[in-house]
Order: structure tokens, then C-alpha cells, then sequence
């Protein structure tokens, strides 16, 4: 109860953009219809929905899709957002609970400043009006995990509004292609959270945690279909999707039953549905009270938020009691487009790799430190880390952080490589060993293993006669005109040399010992 | 030394005319012999001797926090108070101990005040009468004056005397005769449409609604959080503002006070003249409800005004008219959302039904709450409801920005301070009061006092007279926002006009014949009763020496 929230609104097809996951199930058969107001409001505004079309069948009109979606999202902040209770993942239940949070009689909300920064922070990242006024709501439900009877949000007049956030998707025969998109964001609100109720249905009791501090992102996503051109369908509303896996498999799933609904003659319900995690499939809520009337009101114990910039910012003013939203966007770090774009400008690199480096928490900070300390090309830097770092880490579940490779090593390696002192194949033998955290630079492993290419060309003029000399067959292949069996031969050699040769140069002298 | 003021008790303790323990004692003595006035809902008679103890040690080590310490206080039982029952007088919270003291009875006891009890009121301070809570209605003191018994025996058509008691006003009615009947020094009420004011006036005490944002609500159980405060009951204005300077100030706790530093302690100067001060009477609140006899004390006082060289303005405040069933609107809403809380999940009564949560809630809030209540929850729900809340909640508040307005608009053309009636009358008898429903009584009760709320301003009801019936009348002054000092400067030289002049020049002048101290605190001659009728006796010996 009363974790910081944030509630972004956006809508269109945008599923690809929260970045937070975490999961625990928690209470639904909770109130319907949250986002009736907004999504209503927002139809005015979509002048050129953003749709997704489906494949049409022959003599079928086509369908286009229109996704919203309202995600919660956890503000990374020591204490709640009307209380002084801490915030703290699997602390023992209500065991982070201050009055306020247990809703005892004469509690008063105070506002988290932190939470606040948070706020103008994600809308300044995501184009956002920040605004400089911005209301608390009271919205009354009664529910056992809500104690206070309301929940205190942001409807009237949220913190951050009409923002954008444009995101690659992968397209093309190996989906290799990323093409920009953009979606809209409607709002972004501060928003107590309710507690978690956990239901024994064995014994018909549910259990309360007030905590409310799991690390989490909740989605609601709002879907209708239409024939392009008419208006926009009915919509229901898919709750409580708690990873980006299933929220596109709800999502999807709930396009292509409300085509298949309507195709045989049926209608869509304005309702809410729930996804199934195991079926896959979403499911009517059905729930009994009907259509959920919140009673909006203000929250009188609040007043407006009143944020300040540069130009606006009282002379004078207490830098503990007011906000410069100016101030904020000096600190705001290099934003994931920006870096992206940087990327492929400065290392030449394909966008769908940038998009790869960004992703992956850390990976970007392991490249650059590796680009740093090694006189490798970039791409080569890439290459290895995108493919057989990344790799690794992938085959055994690891996180960058946890990566047995540091950066330096890696550079190291890739010196090795670029002054042609070892060859690739040795290269990854190397990191192989590195991998087994043995301690060892890759320097040494080189020498201990004794994975320098081979430079004297008289020993390996010695070691390619020789092996012709074993495999007359071969020789034979090769002289009654089939060209490939010169790759067995350098195959052979290769081994022999434990990889330490050149192939290029065992290609050579084959070569020049055949034709002779 | 029962019937003295705070400041004058505060200076015996100093004086070590008499000790802590022995005033506390004496407070305790008296609250059980004035049970039946059913002021207090609990008497936290342990607490208050153990603070009296400490508080005794510390004049000993001459170690005294100041003005407050040793003076028994009530509060009404709508504040929290740490390990102490708190109950709204509602079957809702009967047993409801909380674990925190409201940030204003925290600051009453660091200043070394001792905590006397819980006092009465109507169900969550819903009312006007204080008549209307689980424990029964409060008696007023005055009930049982020697004036208004002998005046009652001159009526023929009055009943038996049991019957004839008075209500005392409300809903802050505990504190008020608490006060009023000396079982304590100060006691602190809340006042969201007039809940200090009223029971003041009918009580013949000085009652305080500081501005809105002045005091912390934290630890207050709300009825209308955007115009609750807690207010101040004494026997005169200089105790109010001892009081005042002890609760003032900004509460991190409590968003919507206010840090610009104000004045403190609240010291309030005698003015030489008010020659400079303009006062405006609000043409509005001359309406035909209003009794002949408080209107004509009101028009005297203006009267003094001028003839004493102030500027005496008539006003006018035109939406005033709008503001009970404005009011109506604002108050219910609130009042559903925050009586949402009581579910009886976590606190306070729970029923017996568990068949699912949702009967739960139902008959746990149908047993718990009273007509009243239950009556603004479902008004409220209907006004906040998404189709009626534009023409309802949003009216309401551009008529409550409008009222607000009005005050601004009649302080920006020069005045001071605005002087009105408190009340439409002296306090009635119980009978007749409850002829009337809650809502009704409530629309006319807070006539003059409401509009003040929605505003956030200061506003004090000053006792000015004894009515024919020897009941006492108040008058109401409001103030600008913030200048809450300003306002009981003004009050404080009223205060003392009222004793040297308009008993002289007033028409009954028998009744102000008698000491300062019995017109602007309490009945001194009350016959409470045969049981402390002697106690009494050697009161008003002791005051009249």
C-alpha cells in the first residue's frame, strides 16, 4: 500500500518500450472500467490510429488493431509515496507499514519529493509537457486491500502529459532491419498503490499486505479492431499483465478473438477481461456489480503540485521546498536514442545492434570499456561482443555483472588478435579458458597453451609434406580436379598446428606444393 | 481558583499558590460531580495525575515549560490521543484506541498540559446541537444557573426541571461545558461550519477557529478535510491565544499548513483606541431568523465601535445566501470519502456477518454509523457520482470560491474585521431542540459561522451578555486570513468594553452588574446542582473579593 507509482498512459501499438518486469501475482477481481475516462478522451485525439493489420484472408476487409496501454510502473525510491515507511522487496508482510499506509483515522498524506523527481524525470525521457500545476484525486473503490475506501491518484490533471517515445522493431526476412516507430503518451501520473491480497481459497480467507513494495510493472491493455476508415471498435480491457512476454500474447490473442467475434457475427463487450497465463487465452471478468463509478473528488489534503523551471523559480526559494524542473533535465543521463544514434555514428555499427547493447543491462558500459583499452577495430569489438560474449553469457544465464570475462581482458585478447599474434580460432579458445575464471591473462594463457600462430614457414612447409604424404587419397581428389578437398588437407593441418597456423598460409604452400 | 483563567491559574502555579497535582485533583473532583452534564466521554483521570506529578517536579526544579504547564485541558473526542480511547462518539470507533496523539495534543503536552479526558460531541461532529452521538446529549451548564432556574420558575408553562435543561450547541458541546463548567482551563474543539463557535456562545465562552492552514489537522478525524481546523475553547481571548501561540505553526506531517512564519507566541496587545480600526456588518446576516434580543446586542456593539471612534461600515457579503446549501453539497462529498475508511477490516466495530466482504462492509457500516452520518455518506456518494458530480461538486465549488470571494472583496475595501451574530439565539432546551432533524437544525445553527469555513479565515464568538432567559449570547469577529492576531486584539479589547461599557449603558444592565469574571466565563452563580452547589458558593466568594 502506497509504494510510489507511477501510471504512464500511452496507446497505440507500443508494447515494446517498459523496461521494468518483475512479477507477482496479486488480487483481480478488482474494479472495472479504470480507464473508460481516459481512453474515451483519447479518441478524439486519434486521427490516424496507429494500426496493426492482419494478414487478410481472401475476400476478407481488412482489420486494423488499436492497442492502449496503461502501465504501472514502480518508482525506485527509499520510502512510499505518501509516507515515511520505507520501500523494501520481500520485506516480511506489513512489516513496512506507517499509519498513514494502514489508513488509521486523521493520517494525512505528505508528498515524497523523491517520487516527484522521479516523475518529472520519466516525463522529460519520454517528450513530456511537464506540467507546472499538477492535482491529487481521491478515486473511491472498497476493495480489502485498499484501506483508506480511495486510492490516491492523478486524473484531473496529471504531472506530465503528450509525450512520445519512438522504438525500433525488427523487420525483414532475418529481422534484421529495425524500423523506427513512435508512440504517444497520453499521461503520466503519481499513484499510490493498493496493498496485495493474498486469497486462501481453501480456507475462504484472504491475507492483506500493506508493504506493497515488489519491484514491479503491471499493464492494463485497452484493445478494439476496425475496418480501416470506420470508426474505432469497442474496446475491453486486459488487466493485471505483469510481464512484456504475456502482454503480447494477450494482446495479440485478444485481436484475433475479437476479429474472429466479430467475422461470425458477434459483438464485443466493453468489459474486463483477464489473461489466462496458462491457456493463453483472455478471459471475461465478469464481474457482478456492473460498471464501477470511481466518485472522483479531489484529495483535499494535498495541495497542487507546483513545480518551477529557470525563469519561473521564486527569488530566494528554498531549494529543499521547491522543484527545478530545469534542474532535473541537467541530470537526466544520455537517453537510450541518443546513445543508439551515437553508436552507429561513432562505431559504425548496425542499429539493431545498437538496439542490443541497450538492452541488455550493462552491456553497453562492458563495450565501451573494452573499445576503450583495445586498438582492435570497433567492429571486431562488436562482433565479439554482441556474438560470443553475449553468447556465453546467455548459455549460462548470466548477467553482464556477473560476466567471468572482465572488459580489460577482453581488449587484451582482442590485441592479440589484431596484431595477428594468435588467430581467431585460438582467439576463442582463449576466451573459453578466460571464461573459467582461472585467473589467468589472456597473455598467458597464449603462451602456456602455445596458441601463437606459427610464423617459421620452413616448419610448416615440413608439417603440410608431411600430411600430403599421409593422405594420398586426398592428394588424389585434389589432382582429379575436385578443389574443395584442399580444405580437408588445411583442416588437417590446422589440427596439427592446434590452430596456431594461418590458414591462409597453409592454403598458399598447399598450393604451391600441388601445382609442382 | 476552578473559575479563573488559564492565565490567571498559570500564574498561581508560578506563584506556587497551589501545585498541579492539587488543581488536577481538583479538575477530577469536579468532572465526577458534573457527570451528569455528560460532557466528557472519557476521563483519563490516571494520565492526568501522572502528568500532574511531572509537571509538579518541574516547578519544583524550577523547571516549568511555560504558560501551559499544570493547566488541566480537554479535548474533543475526535482528536487522536496515544493510548487513549477515541471514538467520534460512534459505535464505529467505540474501542478504538489510537496509537499516535493529533499533532495538536502532542503539542498541548509538551508544553506540560494535562490531558483531563475525551469530551462529547455529535456522532464524527456531525451537528449542531451536540446531541446527536452514541453516549447521549451534553447538558449545558447554564442549564442549571440560578438566573435561568428562577426564570424558569416564573414561566408557567414550564415542565419539570429535569426536562428543561439546555442543549450547549455544538458539536464541540463536550469541550464546551467542560469548559464552562470549570472542569478544565482550555479545551480544544473542532470547527468545520461553526462546531467551536456555536457551543462557545451558548456556553459563555470565547471560541476560537484559527485560519485555515494555521494549526495541523494530523491526528484530527476528519469530517471536511478542505475546512476542518481544530479550535480553541477558553474563558477569555487571552487564553486563546496562549493556546493559539502553543498550536501554531507549520506540521510536516500536515501538507496544508502553512510555513510563513507568523508572529509567535501569539502575545496580544491592549489596544488604546480603535480609532483606526474599521469594522464591517455583513447586511446579510440581518435575516428574520435572527432574535430580537441578539440582534439588538449586536447593533449595541457596533454602536460601541463607533462610539469609541472606529469606522463602522455596513458590508455586504452577497453569496452568503449560497452557502448552507453549498455547504451541503462540499461537506457530504467529503464526508463519504472519508468515512470510507470504516470498514471494520482493521479498526474499530465489526459485525458479525462474514458471508462475503462486501456484506461485511454493509452491515459493519449500518451498525456502526447513525442516521445522520449514514444519511451524508449516501448524499454525498450521489453528488460525487460521475454524472452528477459537474452539477453538483463542481457547482459547489465555484459558489464555495465565490463566498470565499466576498470576504476578500469586503477586506480589500478597507475593513478590519466584520462583526456578526454567532448564533440565531441563546442555547434552547433539549425538547424543543430535537423537534427538528439533524439537517435542518444544522442549515439554520451554522448560518453565521459556516460561510467563515469555505473562506479559511479566522473567526472568534466573544460572550456579550446574558439574554431575559440569563443565557448567554456571543457575537462573532472574522478576520483576514492569517491575521488570526490582528482579530483577537480586536476581540480582546471587546472583550473588555463589554464590562466597563455596554453593561452601563445596556438595558439589562442587572445581569452585568456582576463581576468581569462571571459575564465573559461562566455562570459563577451556577447551581450545579445541590451536590456542588457549595463548591460553587465558595467560588464566586473567592472571584468577588
Amino acid at each position: 500500500m502506497a509504494a510510489p507509482m507511477l501510471r504512464w498512459v500511452g496507446r497505440g501499438r507500443l508494447w515494446t518500450f517498459a523496461r521494468v518486469d518483475g512479477g507477482s501475482c496479486h488480487r483481480r477481481e478488482a474494479p472495472t472500467g479504470s480507464t473508460s475516462n481516459w481512453i474515451r478522451g483519447q479518441s478524439s485525439v486519434a486521427q490516424q490510429p496507429l494500426c496493426m493489420t492482419q494478414k487478410p484472408r481472401k475476400g476478407e476487409h481488412k482489420w486494423a488493431a488499436v492497442v492502449g496501454l496503461e502501465i504501472h510502473a514502480q518508482i525506485s525510491s527509499n520510502s512510499k509515496l505518501f509516507s515515511g515507511s520505507q520501500v523494501r522487496f520481500s520485506a516480511p508482510p506489513n512489516s513496512l507499514v506507517s499509519f498513514f499506509d494502514a489508513s488509521l483515522p486523521g493520517t494525512l498524506p505528505v508528498l515524497n519529493r523523491r517520487c516527484v523527481e522521479a516523475a518529472v524525470m520519466t516525463g522529460l525521457a519520454l517528450n513530456c509537457h511537464i506540467n507546472k500545476k499538477s492535482l491529487f484525486d481521491r478515486k473511491h473503490y472498497f476493495y480489502a486491500d485498499l484501506p483508506a475506501g480511495y486510492q490516491i491518484t492523478q486524473q484531473r490533471l496529471p504531472i506530465a502529459v503528450n509525450g512520445s517515445l519512438t522504438y525500433g522493431v525488427c523487420a525483414g526476412k532475418k529481422q534484421s532491419q529495425v524500423i523506427p516507430k513512435t508512440v504517444r503518451i497520453k499521461q503520466i501520473q503519481l499513484e499510490q498503490d493498493s496493498g496485495k491480497s493474498l486469497h486462501d481459497d481453501l480456507r475462504s480467507q484472504t491475507l492483506i499486505d500493506l508493504n506493497r513494495a515488489e519491484g514491479q510493472l503491471r499493464v492494463d491493455a485497452n484493445i478494439s479492431v476496425h475496418h480501416p476508415g470506420e470508426p474505432l471498435g469497442v474496446r475491453t480491457e486486459v488487466k493485471n499483465l505483469n510481464s512484456i512476454r504475456f502482454l503480447a500474447k494477450a494482446i495479440d490473442y485478444e485481436i484475433q478473438r475479437q476479429i474472429n467475434e466479430l467475422e461470425n457475427g458477434g459483438e464485443i463487450l466493453n468489459e474486463t477481461r483477464s489473461f489466462h497465463y496458462q491457456l493463453g487465452c483472455t478471459m471475461s471478468m465478469r464481474d457482478k456489480e456492473g460498471k464501477q463509478d470511481y466518485r472522483f473528488m479531489p484529495e483535499p489534503n494535498l495541495p497542487p503540485l507546483v513545480l518551477y523551471d529557470a525563469t519561473s523559480l521564486p527569488a530566494g526559494a528554498d531549494p529543499q521546498q521547491v522543484i527545478n524542473i530545469d534542474q532535473i533535465r541537467e541530470t537526466l543521463p544520455e537517453l537510450p536514442s541518443v546513445t543508439r544514434e551515437r553508436l552507429v555514428q561513432q562505431y559504425g555499427m548496425l542499429l539493431e545492434h545498437s538496439f542490443t547493447l541497450l538492452n541488455e543491462v550493462g552491456l553497453l558500459e562492458f563495450f565501451q570499456n573494452v573499445i576503450k583499452e583495445t586498438r582492435a577495430e570497433p567492429k571486431k569489438v562488436t562482433s565479439w561482443v554482441l556474438n560470443t560474449f553475449l553468447g556465453y553469457l546467455k548459455q549460462q544465464n548470466l548477467a553482464v555483472s556477473e560476466s567471468p570475462v572482465t572488459p580489460s581482458a577482453l581488449a587484451e585478447l582482442l590485441d592479440l588478435l589484431d596484431s595477428r599474434t594468435i588467430s581467431s580460432a585460438a582467439a576463442k579458445q582463449v576466451f573459453e579458458e578466460l571464461w573459467k575464471r582461472e585467473g589467468k591473462t589472456p597473455g598467458q594463457i597464449v603462451s602456456e597453451k602455445q596458441l601463437e600462430l606459427m610464423e617459421d614457414r620452413g616448419a610448416l612447409e615440413q608439417l603440410c609434406h608431411s600430411m600430403m604424404e599421409a593422405h594420398p587419397q586426398v592428394v588424389m581428389d585434389l589432382k582429379k580436379g575436385n578443389p574443395r578437398a584442399i580444405n580437408k588437407l588445411i583442416g588437417l593441418v590446422r589440427k596439427a598446428t592446434q590452430s596456431r597456423a594461418d590458414p591462409a598460409m597453409i592454403k598458399e604452400i598447399l598450393e604451391k606444393k600441388l601445382s609442382s | 481558583m476552578l473559575g479563573r483563567t488559564l492565565q490567571e491559574v498559570s500564574a498561581a502555579l508560578k506563584q506556587g499558590q497551589i501545585t498541579p497535582t492539587e488543581l488536577c485533583q481538583k479538575c477530577l473532583s469536579l468532572i465526577k460531580k458534573t457527570k451528569f452534564l455528560n460532557a466528557y466521554i472519557t476521563v483519563s483521570e490516571e494520565v492526568a495525575l501522572k502528568q500532574a506529578e511531572e509537571s509538579e517536579k518541574r516547578y519544583k526544579n524550577g523547571q516549568s515549560l511555560g504558560d501551559l504547564d499544570g493547566i488541566p485541558v480537554a479535548v474533543k473526542d475526535n482528536f487522536s490521543t496515544s493510548g487513549i480511547e477515541t471514538t467520534c462518539a460512534s459505535n464505529m470507533l467505540k474501542g478504538y484506541i489510537p496509537p499516535y496523539n493529533a499533532t495538536v495534543v502532542q503539542k498541548l503536552l509538551d508544553q506540560g498540559a494535562l490531558l483531563m479526558g475525551k469530551t462529547n460531541l455529535d456522532e464524527f461532529a456531525m451537528g449542531s446541537g451536540s446531541t446527536d452521538g452514541i453516549f447521549g446529549p451534553v447538558k449545558n451548564p447554564w442549564s442549571y444557573s440560578k438566573q435561568y432556574r428562577e426564570k424558569r420558575k416564573q414561566n408557567p408553562h414550564s415542565k419539570n426541571e429535569d426536562s428543561d435543561w439546555l442543549i450547549t450547541g455544538g458539536s464541540s458541546g463536550g469541550s464546551a461545558a467542560a469548559v464552562s463548567a470549570f472542569t478544565c482551563y482550555a479545551a480544544l474543539g473542532s470547527d468545520t461550519g461553526g462546531s467551536t463557535r456555536n457551543p462557545a456562545a451558548h456556553c459563555g465562552l470565547v471560541g476560537f477557529k484559527p485560519s485555515y492552514g494555521l494549526v495541523s489537522r494530523h491526528g484530527l478525524i476528519p469530517l471536511v478535510n478542505s475546512m476542518d481546523v481544530p479550535g480553541i475553547l477558553t474563558r477569555c481571548v487571552d487564553d486563546a491565544a496562549i493556546v493559539l501561540g502553543a498550536l501554531a505553526g507549520p506540521d510536516p506531517k500536515d501538507s496544508t499548513t502553512v510555513h510563513d512564519p507568523i508572529n509567535k507566541p501569539f502575545m496580544l496587545p491592549s489596544l488604546a483606541d480603535v480609532s483606526k480600526l474599521c469594522i464591517g456588518i455583513p447586511k446579510e446576516y440581518l435575516i428574520p431568523e435572527l432574535s430580537s434580543e441578539v440582534r439588538s446586542l449586536w447593533s449595541k456593539a457596533a454602536d460601541l465601535f463607533e462610539s469609541e471612534g472606529a469606522k463602522v461600515l455596513e458590508v455586504s457579503l452577497p453569496h452568503t445566501s449560497y452557502s448552507i446549501v453549498c455547504y451541503h453539497v462540499l461537506c457530504t462529498s467529503e464526508v463519504a470519502s472519508n468515512m470510507a475508511r470504516f470498514d471494520g477490516l482493521q479498526y474499530g466495530h465489526r459485525c458479525d456477518i462474514n458471508v462475503s466482504t462486501e456484506a461485511m462492509y454493509a452491515a459493519t457500516r449500518r451498525e456502526g454509523f447513525n442516521d445522520v452520518v449514514r444519511g451524508r455518506i449516501l448524499s454525498g456518494n450521489f453528488f460525487l457520482l460521475k454524472e452528477n458530480y459537474e452539477n453538483y461538486f463542481v457547482k459547489a465549488q465555484k459558489v464555495r470560491r465565490l463566498i470565499a470571494n466576498d470576504f476578500v472583496n469586503a477586506f480589500n475595501s478597507g475593513v478590519d474585521v466584520l462583526l456578526t451574530p454567532t448564533t440565531l439565539s441563546e442555547a434552547v432546551p433539549y425538547l424543543e431542540f430535537i423537534k427538528e432533524d439533524n439537517r435542518t437544525r444544522s442549515a439554520q445553527d451554522d448560518i453565521f459561522t459556516q460561510a467563515v469555513n469555505m473562506a479559511g479565515l479566522p473567526a472568534v464568538s466573544i460572550p456579550v451578555a446574558l439574554s431575559n432567559q440569563g443565557l448567554p449570547i456571543g457575537l462573532q469577529f472574522i478576520g483576514r486570513a492569517f491575521c488570526d492576531q490582528q482579530l483577537l486584539t480586536v476581540a480582546k479589547w471587546f472583550e473588555k468594553q463589554v464590562m466597563h461599557v455596554l453593561c452601563k449603558k445596556g438595558e439589562k444592565e442587572k445581569h452585568y452588574k456582576r463581576k468581569k469574571k462571571s459575564l465573559v466565563t461562566s455562570p459563577s452563580d451556577i447551581t450545579l446542582r445541590n451536590n456542588i452547589e457549595e463548591l460553587h458558593g465558595q467560588n464566586t466568594k473567592k472571584e468577588i473579593k
